[in-house]
């Protein structure tokens, strides 16, 4: 797939002329590629901090960056002690999400019968709104921690699961055949062909699911909590406070930028034979 | 012509059993699909004969279901009719005896070139340090040497199906099946491997049952080239292709029996099953 034709086809000793980025190379294809965002991010930014130095909105309703900076400098033990719980409860939810969500792809894909049987339901669960759902678990489970982790599980779950079970399906059927004359059983086959080859499906999955187990702790917290950032939001919203308010959706979009970027990074400690060759790719998935 | 081959394979291994020495014995088998729709017979009352460390070519026309015997005999297929059976034991699941070769590499991208070819010793649980020295030889013996640490992305596709016909190779296998090996490659890289493939042949005594598109690549290679009819396939005409198995590549070409084995197998071809 890359440059298949342009390494010269000589059988004699020598050496690939392979084309591994260095890290001057590395550097310089990072600055090329985020320079935009950053620029566009930094537009926004500015755009704030003049609509509110104009005072074209009110105050109350729109703090200037430089207030809602202040609160965290005033409230950071506040502020720092719910972003733990949130995090806590949204990283609890998504390791039970990849742990069942894996478990439960690699039985459909190795009983038909479960598949056929469960593979519809999930799929038509999609359609539920997981979030509306959170009401019900207050009830049942009461106001700790553990409706929060759930809600992040429910809504985490389905994207490992079908990322999975697409990854499992999506070995190459005459790498199977071969595992077969070479004599090799099941868990031998699952252990060194199907479950590294789905490892690409499944992180993609992942990337989407960490995301949404933060919405997803959110909103359990939005149901009903003492402590959390979606307490703190809705406190701050109750006392007009908007500065407050702010600064728990910037910390809250932060919680979802360092678990997204944790994930990557895992994928290219795990996977680098997938992640250099999507890295030589000329777009990007995201 | 049935004949020789069974005179060569006496010859070689002598006499056992109840004659089912031959490396390879297709017996009247027929394989019959069953779509949706209707029924399929992909392969009908084919049989063959293939001796102990003979090299036989199969082509035939696309869908006559050249592939689905090599399946047959690796036992990753049953047949609906008939038998097969390896090296005097019938085939009736998949079997650990061959080497088997694809049209596509078919390499694990996450496996150095090293490391694939190694991924037949760990699945058959072979000796390390064996299969390590072995695994070294092939690579020699390929022209692998300094691409041994590279990831099959990094390699052309000529050399990844040197990767890949090493890893059908480690074993020592007495049978080797290969599907189109070369299908997928440029035309000089085809004759480069075609050479090679002789010379491994050759060198490791091996039986090979190659299936091809290509005449040319077929009679180069093969001692006996079976020639396949339209779907529903069956043996057409087996011709003894008569030339010494240490073959120039050039040389070879421009010999009598070469024009002579390739303009019958493109006759049969061309002319479908006219004369059944």
């Amino acid at each position: 797939m890359v440059s298949q034709g342009t390494v010269s086809e000589v059988p004699v000793a020598g050496v690939a002329e392979r084309t591994r980025p260095g890290p001057g190379d590395r550097l310089r294809d990072g600055l090329e590629r985020s320079w935009r965002p950053v620029a566009l991010l930094a537009a926004c930014l500015a755009a704030w901090w003049a609509v509110t130095a104009a005072e074209l909105v009110k105050p109350y309703l729109v703090p200037s960056p430089g207030r809602t900076l202040d609160v965290f400098a005033e409230k950071w033990d506040y502020i720092w002690q719910h972003t733990w719980v949130t995090t806590y409860e949204t990283l609890l939810g998504f390791a039970l999400a990849v742990a069942f969500g894996v478990l439960a792809a690699v039985v459909m894909v190795y009983s038909s019968t479960v598949e056929k049987t469960l593979y519809p339901i999930l799929l038509f669960a999609q359609v539920i709104p997981k979030i509306a759902i959170a009401p019900l678990f207050v009830v049942w489970l009461g106001f700790g921690m553990t409706p929060k982790v759930f809600v992040a599980v429910l809504i985490s779950f389905f994207p490992v699961v079908i990322a999975m079970v697409t990854g499992l399906k999506a070995v190459d059927p005459e790498m199977l055949e071969l595992s077969a004359t070479m004599g090799a059983g099941s868990l031998a086959t699952f252990l060194k062909i199907r479950f590294p080859a789905s490892l690409p499906y499944l992180f993609s999955g992942l990337k989407v699911a960490v995301t949404l187990a933060v919405t997803g702790a959110v909103v359990g917290e939005f149901v009903g909590a003492n402590e959390g950032l979606g307490y703190v939001i809705l406190q701050a919203n109750g006392n007009l406070d908007t500065p407050m308010l702010f600064a728990g959706l910037l910390v809250m979009s932060a919680i979802g930028v360092v678990l997204f970027v944790l994930v990557e990074l895992a994928e290219a400690l795990l996977i680098p034979w997938h992640a250099s060759r999507r890295g030589s790719a000329v777009t990007t998935t995201y | 012509m049935e004949i020789t081959s069974e005179d060569r394979a006496e010859a070689r291994t002598g006499r056992a059993g109840e004659g089912t020495d031959a490396a390879v014995r297709i017996e009247d088998v027929a394989v019959r699909f069953r779509t949706k729709k209707r029924d399929v017979t992909a392969l009908r009352e084919v049989s063959l004969d293939v001796g102990m460390g003979e090299f036989v070519a199969i082509v035939g026309p696309s869908g006559c279901g050249k592939s689905t015997l090599l399946k047959l005999v690796a036992g990753l297929l049953k047949p609906s009719g008939g038998g097969v059976w390896l090296r005097g034991e019938k085939v009736a699941g998949p079997r650990r005896d061959i080497g088997y070769v694809f049209q596509r590499a078919a390499l694990l991208e996450w496996r150095t070139a090293r490391r694939n070819i190694l991924l037949q010793a760990e699945m058959r649980r072979m000796p390390a340090g064996q299969a390590r020295e072995r695994a070294d030889k092939l690579i020699e013996m390929t022209g692998l040497r300094g691409f041994e640490d590279a990831h099959p992305h990094e390699l052309s596709g000529g050399m990844q199906q040197r990767v890949a016909l090493c890893r059908a190779l480690l074993h020592e296998p007495p049978v080797l099946l290969m599907d189109e090996p070369f299908g997928a490659l440029d035309a000089l890289t085809r004759e480069q491997m075609n050479v090679e493939l002789n010379r491994i042949w050759r060198e490791t005594g091996t039986t090979v049952l190659l299936v091809t598109h290509s005449i040319a690549e077929a009679v180069y290679l093969a001692d006996r080239v079976v020639v396949m009819t339209p779907r529903p396939g069956t043996v057409e005409e087996i011709i003894d292709v008569g030339l010494p198995p240490e073959r120039d590549y050039a040389a070879t070409m421009a010999r009598p029996e070469f024009a002579r084995a390739t303009r019958r197998i493109r006759d049969l071809l061309g002319a479908g099953s006219a004369h059944d």
